[in-house]
């Protein structure tokens, strides 16, 4: 009795003054999810997007309660009056010839744009300081940032969010491309997450796993929005993006299977508690194309289908807040397998051996329709053994030409020819099939040039090396070697006798 | 009546006894916390960390450093109070075969890089500029907090330098050197300005014996891993990642420290005896005579850990409301109300308006003052030349 009398005292008193706990709504609320693409070219694509909405107007009230959305962002926006606030790390560049189109694109290196409310007076000086602080928040060199690197677009990079002006005035951009991302400018952007990185989709974010991929990008994106439909006030809109994509053979050993334990390490356990949305998308658009089936495990309970980026895609959607999606083994390893028909394709490279066999590289293709294929191949070229040239070395050598067999599908079906009874050229090749015949053709052969030496040298070289040696060698030798006689000079010979004479009989002195 | 009393003398005796027991036992605890007072005078740690290397092949210097930012770390000093300073990334490196990782031992086995690190100056901030603006508090306005260095006069400073250096000074990121000279004058500089209590400086160069040979500040012991004439070697590379991984004297700083933990009464005496001349080649120095205690009374916490004096109190404190957040919500709902005209976002490539804006004009400057000189000069030879009734032409 008197313990009830004090539970219900205890209840009261909570209850009594504490009746602001729940009459005020949480203003705040966050929405994580995580895209998986599979790209064209085998590897694979994550893009993480972490959303807080905070409807409040942070200009008019002092604001000192913070829930989810970050107070380290929260008091800048305040603080220098940010309409928009657009900042990413990138390393590695997005190929979107070989992955297609990104969702969001960030240059190599830290990109800074901002956009400043119009109450502000000396936006430089905002800009200054506002890169400064970004700089220790994110541990990265932004500091760097000054009038040497920031430009004012014209017309580019208009407001994301709710404007009501776009004097460019306000607006600035800075790109420092030499700045490198690596965990420590990922720890801070995690810190900024309300479920950091112990619950949700943000258990995945691994530095060592992150980072040893083609492209990583991770972005922090602040704007205002609509709140409602009627779009009357404004909430602030904070996204942290991440991106990367997995190398097929880095990370997956060349197999096209992924899964998320293969990606990041790890699986899912739980969706963020503070979450309001939590949802993992997997595109699988590309699933009934080119004869490959992507099969995706555990096979999903809904789809999404939508036009993204101007084409028709299909997602297969996990919502980790119904809990029939994280199953019995309590967690969720996402698995991604193709399926393709064994016969595909075959190659065959046979690398040559110097002075032993060449190259030999067939390949069978099937090739697309309507459509150009291309092959090539590089090679170098490389010096030969003096003895190995021709004669006429200037000429060039040549490559022997390549060969295609196809099968060419005819348009009239033919009927199986009689060898003995049909003409002698319609019986070249032995047709087996009515639909289709065949035909080998060759391309051109082709002339190489090769480095060719100058064939003169040895011929050169003997010779300079005989003089220096006859000349230098020579002289030492006979310096070293002969001796110098004094010699009495001989009377005369025969001929001098004789010269004597004539010249006597000339009347010209002697010699 | 004889018993009586000698029991009671008896008594009163061993009363007496116990008395003096227990006020012995007193004046020893008292003397105890009257000696824990004196041994730790700091109230606050905080540590500077600089590797003052670039380039992959210099892997090792930053390994040391990340190091003994781990071992920091792990005995409590947090990342507030700690201002790491790398010169080039190795984790990130495009020639790191394990990306996001930096290691200390062969084979992989510790990853001092960890997830949860924050670099404070990087790459092309490491200058000498900036580590004496970091040391003196003469940072520019605007600098992060992260990036300062706010001790105290009650403050116990770590100081670890790596890299390349020689006879008196050592060389920053192969393109500047800081001297022996500059580093006392910062540290007297500090002293002055009561920027620290005890400093521990640890340098780990070759030669680094001589970078504080000329320290003349009070309340500093420095330790380095070698004599003026010698080398300091590095320990082992690893053939998977190609270069050596730590240098011998932190490899075997790091493993004594691994040792320790936040409650452990090592001294600094051991610490002098970490890597003798048999496993370092280089034989490791010290200076302890500016310093006011003895080694063997300061703990190696003292410096590496964090002193956290935590009182616990039973008292409960009720927080009040703030009726006045509730109030201005209503009112901000009604405001909301009113607001006639819906918002709109921007369109994001308008060429129309793109195309007729007018080029923004760069705002007019009055001419400056040499203009204004030439043009005057200008008119004034016109007017001496042609004479002043031209004048009437003008006005």
């Amino acid at each position: 009795m008197a313990a009830a009398v004090r539970l219900a005292l205890i209840v009261l008193l909570l209850l009594g003054p504490g009746g602001w706990g729940h009459a005020e709504p949480s203003r705040d609320s966050l929405r994580e999810e995580l895209v998986i693409t599979p790209l064209p070219s085998g590897d694979v694509a994550a893009t993480f997007q972490f959303r807080t909405r905070w409807d409040s107007e942070l200009h008019r009230e002092e604001v000192s309660h913070y829930r989810l959305f970050p107070k380290a962002l929260g008091q800048l926006i305040s603080k220098y009056s940010l309409q928009e606030l657009h900042l990413s790390f990138t390393q590695g560049f997005w190929r979107t010839r070989y992955w297609g189109p990104p969702f969001l694109q960030a240059p190599s290196g830290a990109e800074l744009w901002v956009w400043f409310q119009d109450t502000v007076t000396d936006v430089d000086k905002s800009w200054k300081e506002l890169s400064n602080v970004l700089s220790g928040i994110f541990c990265a060199s932004l500091n760097f940032i000054d009038s040497t690197n920031t430009v004012i677009p014209t017309a580019s990079f208009k407001p994301l969010g709710l404007a009501n002006g776009t004097d460019h005035y306000f607006l600035r951009y800075a790109v420092l491309p030499r700045e490198v991302v690596c965990t420590e400018n990922l720890t801070p952007w995690k810190k900024l997450l309300p479920c950091s990185s112990k619950a949700g989709l943000s258990v995945l974010l691994k530095a060592d796993r992150l980072f040893h991929t083609s492209y990583h990008s991770q972005a922090v994106h602040i704007r205002p929005v609509c709140r409602n439909a009627r779009c009357t006030s404004i909430s602030w809109e904070l996204r942290q993006t991440l991106s990367v994509v997995f190398d097929a053979f880095v990370t997956g050993q060349g197999k096209k299977d992924w899964s998320l334990f293969r990606m990041f390490s790890r699986t899912l356990t739980e969706p963020c508690p503070l979450a309001a949305e939590s949802r993992v998308y997997v595109d699988i658009t590309s699933s009934k194309q080119d004869n490959e089936t992507l099969e995706v495990n555990p096979p999903p309970l809904t789809t999404y289908q939508d036009v993204i980026l101007g084409t028709q895609k299909t997602y297969a959607v996990y919502d980790l807040l119904d809990t029939a999606v994280i199953n019995n083994s309590r967690n969720l390893n996402l698995q991604l397998k193709w399926k393709r028909p064994p016969e595909n394709g075959y190659i065959h490279y046979q690398p040559a051996q110097d002075r032993l066999q060449p190259h030999l590289l067939e390949m069978l293709i099937q090739l697309p329709a309507n459509s150009v294929t291309k092959v090539s191949i590089q090679f170098e070229r490389a010096l030969l053994k003096w003895t190995e040239y021709t004669p006429d070395p200037n000429h060039g050598f040549y490559v022997s030409p390549s060969v295609l067999s196809a099968l060419v599908p005819s348009i009239v079906a033919s009927k199986p020819v009689d060898w003995e009874e049909s003409p002698l050229f319609n019986t070249l090749f032995p047709g087996s099939d009515s639909s289709s015949y065949f035909v080998r053709l060759y391309t051109e052969p082709l002339l190489v040039n090769l480095p060719t030496p100058d064939f003169s040298m040895p011929y050169n070289v003997i010779c300079l090396t005989c003089t220096v040696v006859a000349v230098c060698y020579g002289s030492f030798y006979n310096l070293l070697t002969r001796t110098f006689h004094i010699e009495e000079p001989s009377k005369g010979g025969l001929a001098k006798r004789l010269a004597n004479l004539i010249r006597r009989a000339r009347g010209i002195p002697p010699l | 009546m004889a018993a009586n009393s000698f029991r009671s003398r008896a008594l009163t005796a061993l009363a007496g006894l116990l008395a003096l027991s227990f006020g012995s036992l007193a004046d020893s605890r008292i003397e105890d916390q009257a000696e824990q007072f004196f041994r730790s005078g700091h109230t606050n740690n905080w540590a500077v960390l600089v590797c003052t290397s670039r380039f992959w092949f210099n892997y090792r210097h930053v390994a040391n450093t990340l190091s003994v930012y781990r071992s920091v770390k792990r005995l409590g000093i947090p990342d507030s109070h700690i201002v790491l300073m790398l010169a080039d990334d190795m984790a990130c490196n495009a020639r790191n075969p394990k990306p996001a990782t930096v290691f200390s031992h062969k084979n992989m086995e510790l990853n001092v890089y960890g997830d949860d690190v924050e670099v404070d100056y990087r790459s092309y901030e490491v200058t000498v500029e900036n580590f004496l603006r970091v040391l003196t508090g003469r940072v520019p306005p605007g600098t992060p907090r992260s990036k300062r260095l706010l001790s105290d006069d009650r403050s116990n400073i770590l100081i670890y330098m790596t890299g390349h250096g020689g006879n008196g000074f050592l060389k920053f990121q192969d393109s500047e050197e800081i001297t022996n000279i500059e580093l006392a004058d910062a540290f007297e500089q500090m002293w002055q300005k009561r920027r620290y209590n005890e400093l521990l400086f640890i340098i780990d160069t070759c030669q680094g014996a001589s970078m504080y040979e000329r320290f003349y500040s009070p309340n500093i012991m420095a330790l380095a891993s070698s004599q003026v004439g010698e080398d300091s070697l590095s320990h082992q590379p690893d053939p998977a990642i190609g270069v050596h991984l730590m240098d011998r004297y932190t490899f075997y700083v790091l493993e004594f420290l691994e040792e320790i933990n936040p409650a452990s009464q090592t001294n600094m005496n051991d610490l002098f005896q970490v890597c003798p001349k048999s496993l370092c080649v280089s034989t490791p120095g010290h200076r302890t005579d500016l310093f006011q205690r003895d080694p063997k009374n300061v703990l190696i916490t003292d410096f590496f850990g964090s002193v956290r004096k935590v009182e616990i109190t039973t008292e409960t404190i009720s927080l009040q409301p703030d009726l006045g957040i509730m109030e201005s919500s209503n009112k901000e709902d009604q405001i909301d109300e009113e607001r006639m005209e819906p918002l709109k976002y921007a369109e994001q490539l308008p060429v129309a308006q793109i195309i007729h804006q007018k080029p923004k004009l760069k705002d007019w400057h009055p001419p400056g003052g040499f203009i204004l000189g030439l043009w005057a000069l200008i008119i004034m030879v016109f007017f001496k030349t042609y004479g002043i009734k031209h004048m009437k032409f003008i006005f």
